[in-house]
């Protein structure tokens, strides 16, 4: 009735190289990094007398939203110290995130693994360094696999537990939960707006005004992916701002 | 699933159709199930989280905070079945 094909995985996905070994995702990443360092740089050169207004009012919002959003709720005021680390963190992963949306780009750079899988990596070994810096190695070890208040039988099977929980799980699903949403985001746009055209051309003149239906769909997925985009970073920069409190003062 | 997979041979299709078959169900499956309990578990905590706010809204920033941690913790299990969806239907 109507001609659908729905495209391989990787046409959607993969992008041909604008020169070796750089492709859209490459750029991306790239522009990410520049504007958040341009908007910065914009930010700090202004005049500290007057009040904040531009752009130095925009970098005072992001940086007051890390401030209270993320650090105060989850290390507290010791915790302070990390905000640039999890502000850059933020912006890079949500600038990385817009994208999806953007006509022309149209491809969140996180829904390839590598961007995530890296960022998860780095995390990981800045938590176990601060816990081994702040505890010692054999404190920061003790208290994460034998957590206190644990009759000692139960090691057995808590020790094991603690280690896949707080070792390997931890990266994994903090890449995985990025990676994953952003793709299972980029597929949705693109199935709709596949069914939508797919509709408007239909052969059948019946069917084109179907096609409505599967448009609003897609509209209104663009504006949840909005959401999604800055959700995901959020809570990449808070559980980021979790392990690391929970490396530097551990549970008692 | 044997009924399918039988009706699938009679009708004299390879193997690979046969393996790709399968591949599609049980990738659909495998989201399918992993849905369940996220959505559950998501449905439950943001239901208590917004009766914690209503009791006490002056501790709401601390409950949303704590809410989204939660959700991102279950959520990541429905996450990881639409990641084996992919790999089973596409890889």
């Amino acid at each position: 009735m109507i001609a659908l094909e729905f495209p391989e995985i990787n046409s959607i996905l993969r992008w041909k190289d604008i020169f070796p070994g750089f492709n859209k995702i490459a750029l991306i990443a790239v522009l990410a990094t520049l504007i958040s360092t341009v908007i910065f740089l914009l930010a700090v050169r202004k005049d500290h007398s007057t009040a904040p207004k531009g752009v130095r009012n925009f970098a005072e919002t992001i940086v007051e939203f890390i401030e209270n959003g993320v650090v105060m709720q989850t290390m507290g005021k010791e915790g302070l110290a990390w905000t640039p680390f999890l502000l850059t963190m933020f912006l890079f992963i949500y600038l990385c995130n817009v994208p999806g949306i953007i006509p022309f780009f149209q491809m969140p750079a996180t829904a390839r693994m590598a961007v995530p899988m890296f960022l998860a990596l780095m995390v990981w070994v800045i938590y176990n360094a601060v816990g081994i810096k702040h505890q010692g190695l054999g404190g920061y070890f003790k208290s994460t696999l034998f957590p206190p208040g644990v009759p000692k039988a139960l090691y057995i099977l808590v020790t094991p537990i603690e280690f896949i929980s707080a070792i390997i799980v931890r990266p994994f699903s903090l890449a995985v939960r990025l990676f994953a949403n952003m793709m299972a985001g980029h597929i949705l746009l693109v199935t709709f707006a596949l069914l939508s055209e797919a509709l408007f051309q239909a052969k059948d003149k019946v069917l084109i005004p179907v096609g409505i239906l599967p448009f609003f769909m897609l509209i209104f997925l663009t504006s949840f992916e909005v959401l999604v985009a800055f959700l995901q970073a959020y809570i990449f920069a808070m559980l980021t701002a979790v392990y690391i409190g929970g490396a530097a003062h551990p549970e008692h | 699933m044997e009924a399918i997979a039988q009706l699938i041979a009679a009708t004299d299709t390879g193997a690979a159709d046969l393996k790709n078959a399968n591949a599609a169900m049980s990738a659909g499956y495998a989201y399918g199930l992993a849905a369940i309990g996220p959505g559950i578990g998501i449905g439950y905590l943001v239901g208590k989280s917004v009766e914690a706010m209503a009791r006490q809204p002056e501790a709401a920033g601390m409950v949303r905070t704590t809410m989204f941690l939660g959700i991102a913790f279950t959520e990541a299990l429905a996450l990881i079945g639409f990641v084996v969806f992919i790999l089973l239907k596409f890889a």
